[in-house]
Formats: C-alpha cells, structure tokens, sequence
C-alpha cells in the first residue's frame, strides 16, 4: 500500500470486560446488515419482492421465525440438538473477543490466532450436532456432510493462518495487525488469503459449502429446526461469516492502518467490505460436492498454501 | 480467590465429563461428554499460563471427537450406534479394577514425599516446558517424527485391499484411474 501515514505503533489496549456487550452488538449489526445485503441479492437474482422487497426481507423472516411453533421429531437427541444449533453464535462471539478494534480489544491473547482457529473448529462439532440430535436421516446426512467438507478445508484454514503468523513471529493477532506496515499480507500472501477466505465460508456453511445444509437433501442438518432454533442457527451462521471476515482484518488487511479515519473506523469498514464480497460471492461460485472436495483439498488448496508459508518463511529469513 | 474457584469448578467439569462418557446411552453423547471433558481440561491449563498447550488441547481433541463421534457411531455400536446402548461392560472385572487403581493412585499421593519448590517460574512457562521436554533430546524427536509418518503411511497402504493395479489396470497405464469413488482433480 501507498500509505503516506506511518501506522501510530499504538500499544493494544485491553478493554473492560463489560466492553464485550458493544462487540456483541457490533456482531449484531454485521449479521443484521448481511442478511439485508444477502435479501437484497436474493430478490435480484430471483425477480422477487424487489430490491427493497429484498432487503426488508430478513424482518419479515425473523418475525415469522419467531412466531412459527417448534416442530418436534420422534426420539430427539434435544440436548445434543440445542446445543449445536446454538452453539455457532457462540463461538461467532468468542472468535471475535480476539479481534482488536483498532487499539481495543476485549481478550488480549497472546496465542490468538490459535484461539481462533480452536473456535472455528468447534463448528465442525457443532454443525454435527444440529444434525444429529433431530433423529432425521436427512439431517443427519447434512451432519456428515459438513465432516467431509471439514476433512478438505480444515488443513489448508490452518497452514493459511501460519503464514501471517510466521511474519509477525507472534500468534497475537494485534501483533500480526502490527507487523503489516505499509504492506498488507493479502498482498504479498495472496494463496493464503483466498484460502483463508474459502475456510470462512467453510465454516459459515456458506455458499460453496453449502450442500451440508443443501435443498437436496430437504435442507440437510437444519432440515428439521423450526422456529426460535432456526432464526438463531441462521444469525450463527451470518455471525460466523461476520466474525471470520472481521479476523481478516489484522490478519490480511492491515488491522487499522489507514489515512484520515481512526483505526476503529478503518477496522469497521474493511469487515463490512469484506463481508459484503462474502455474502456476493454465495451466488458466484459452484457448489463443492462433499464427495470430491477432500481431494481438492489436500492436492491443491494444501500444497498451495503450504507453498505460500515456504516462501514466506524464507522471505521473513531473508528480512532479518 | 476467584480463579482458584473457576479452576476446581473446570475440574469438576472434567471429571463429571468423563463419568458421563460411561453413564450416557448414545455414541454421540458418550464422545461429546468426553470432548466436553477435555475442554475443561484446556480450559485449566489456560489457567497454569500455559496459554498456547490450553488452546491446543481444546482445538485437537474438539476436532478429534467430531471424527470420533462418526467412527463410533459407525464400528463401535450395534451396526451402527443409532439407537440407544449401554456404554458399559464386564461390570464387575471394571468396577475391581476402578477401585484398585483408586486405591493405588490415592496412597502414591499421600505417599510420595513431594519436593519443594526449587525456584520460581520462568515469565514464559510454555518456551521452558518446551526446552524441558525436547531440548536435549530434539535429535531423537526429528528423527522419530518421519519414521513414525513414514509406519502410518505403510499401515495404510497394507491395510487398503486395493492396490495401483486396481486403480490402473495391470500395465499401470489405465488413465483415469479405476476408482469407486471419484475423487475431485480426476486422478
């Protein structure tokens, strides 16, 4: 980057925990605004209620969620089933308690990234679970569904996260944002960041890796959630999707590094870019039969990121 | 005072976790108690500073149970572990040999005289357990590491009963290979 402005080496300033309320309602927002983004395209690309049909959409989905009586299935697995279904709001919440805001943040980590990469594993349990606790072959077909996928994306998401770290020499993520001075690690890693990219819609069950849910199978492993159970498996998943494009930001782009606004500001706007061309992209791109992916996985997308941290390795020797 | 509280309620967690494994009725429920229990024991170790082993443990063992919870269900049950079945066996043999290890455990505790502290801790407790446990034998450990990828990778290639012949004909010249399940590059 082109940046004049030297980035203010601001020490990261733990918050108190009573902050996590305004990070929870951020969050929210993010996952408000992506499912108006996502109506929005929605109506476009099916000629439907019209754009601002589209997105006021939500709303109207959310309210008749929440009205909708819960369907019950025969010999639940309930506690198993709440759990998964819950869960990847959760975890959305904890993934960014790691992400600073600028010079904030509410879990100064030093093993951040680590802690990140442990969250969105929990996905892989959790999509299982919502899958297997209804007692229904369609969901759980769904359930193992995200396994299979999880087996391809999983690694490459790993070796991805290293690549940046490796630079930093810091598995803290404000340390990674502040190793990026002037040159953003998309632009010099750049398989890492689109394989970054692919994990966060992995693990949002989004777009590409959206068969473990597909219409194929009735809906996969929410096939059989209704209601309240939906709405919030729904919001976990545009949570997650927020919370992994918001970790891109120190990891990728720079942190808050940017000229005129504030580095809150600039943090904000590049998630809410970032989102926005995750959400976009659900309509762009083919979905990934579950089938076929592991071996895309470990035969291109895990030698290609494992590439990228050999060359960046030996630049960040060669640096020092 | 409240973190000693938060780390015998985690411990509490873990154990009760691991009691469940064998008290549940399902696959499924058996491998989530015990993922349960060892992300209350990550959860610990978060608390003896030792940040990045905590976040490890929570990480691979959520990830192994997820793979787990489908081997189990699969191989472990009444073909398969879809409907309800005791966790338990042999009761009697089990509950003997609980209680002799108990008792063996307990009296090692009381027993051993335990040293004092020599010292204080280092600022970074990860980097001397590190050092501690592979600095003087890292030769040992970067030699057994390819051996022991080098004895899995053989187990997995006796134990598939389909060789390269099947997948490309006797000459080896077959293209694309003869696969039962296709895979995503075309091989």
């Amino acid at each position: 980057m082109a940046d004049p402005m030297p980035m203010t080496d601001a020490p990261i300033t733990t918050v108190a925990p009573g902050w996590a309320i305004a990070a929870l309602a951020i969050l929210g927002v993010l996952v408000v605004a992506a499912a108006m983004l996502d109506g929005a395209l929605a109506a476009r690309a099916g000629g439907g209620p019209g754009t601002v049909g589209g997105l006021v959409r939500p709303f109207g989905e959310a309210a008749r969620l929440m009205r909708q009586r819960r369907r019950t299935t025969v010999e639940a697995d309930r506690l198993l089933w709440r759990i998964g279904g819950a869960g990847l709001l959760v975890t959305a919440a904890l993934m960014v308690t790691v992400v600073p805001l600028g010079e904030w943040t509410i879990f100064d980590l030093d093993v951040g990234v680590m802690w990140f990469n442990a969250m969105d594993v929990m996905v892989w349990a959790l999509v299982w679970l919502t899958g297997w606790g209804a007692n229904s072959a369609h969901s759980l077909v769904g359930g193992y569904r995200f396994l299979a996928h999880g087996l391809g994306y999983e690694l490459p998401l790993m070796f991805a996260l290293v690549a940046p770290a490796i630079v930093a020499e810091s598995l803290n993520v404000g340390a990674v944002a502040a190793a990026q001075e002037g040159l953003w690690f998309a632009v010099w890693m750049p398989v890492a960041f689109l394989v970054y990219l692919l994990g966060v819609a992995a693990f949002s069950v989004w777009g590409p890796f959206a068969p473990a849910i597909g219409t194929d199978v009735a809906g996969g492993a929410r096939a059989e959630l209704s209601g309240v159970d939906r709405l919030v498996f729904e919001a976990g998943r545009y949570a997650l999707l927020a919370a992994g494009a918001a970790f891109a930001v120190p990891m990728f782009l720079g942190g808050g590094a940017g000229p005129l606004l504030p580095g809150w500001a600039w943090v904000l706007v590049k998630t809410v870019a970032l989102l926005a061309v995750l959400v976009w992209l659900r309509r762009r791109l083919p979905a990934f039969r579950p089938d076929k992916f592991m071996e895309v996985g470990w035969m291109l997308l895990l030698p290609a990121v494992l590439l990228q941290d050999l060359v960046v390795a030996v630049v960040a020797v060669w640096r020092s | 005072m409240l973190s000693d509280i938060a780390f015998w309620g985690v411990g509490l967690v873990a154990v009760v976790g691991g009691a469940a494994v064998f008290y549940v009725d399902s696959m499924a429920r058996a491998t989530y108690a015990l993922a349960l229990s060892f992300v209350a024991v990550g959860l610990q170790v978060l608390f003896l500073q030792q940040n990045y082993v905590g976040v490890v443990t929570i990480l691979m063992m959520v990830m192994e149970m997820a793979i787990m919870a489908v081997y189990m269900v699969m191989f472990m049950g009444m073909n398969p572990a879809l409907m309800p079945m005791s966790m338990v066996h042999s009761n009697k043999a089990a509950i003997a040999a609980a209680v002799a290890t108990f008792l063996v455990l307990a009296a090692g505790i009381l027993m051993v005289d335990w040293p004092t502290r020599r010292g204080s801790p280092p600022a970074d407790v990860t980097m001397a357990l590190g050092e501690a446990l592979m600095g003087p034998k890292m030769l040992v450990m970067a030699v057994i590491s390819p051996v022991m990828v080098a004895t899995i990778v053989a187990g997995v290639v006796l134990a598939a009963h389909r060789t390269r012949y099947d997948r490309f004909g006797d000459d080896l010249k077959q293209r694309p290979a003869d696969d039962p399940q296709p895979g995503g590059v075309g091989r």
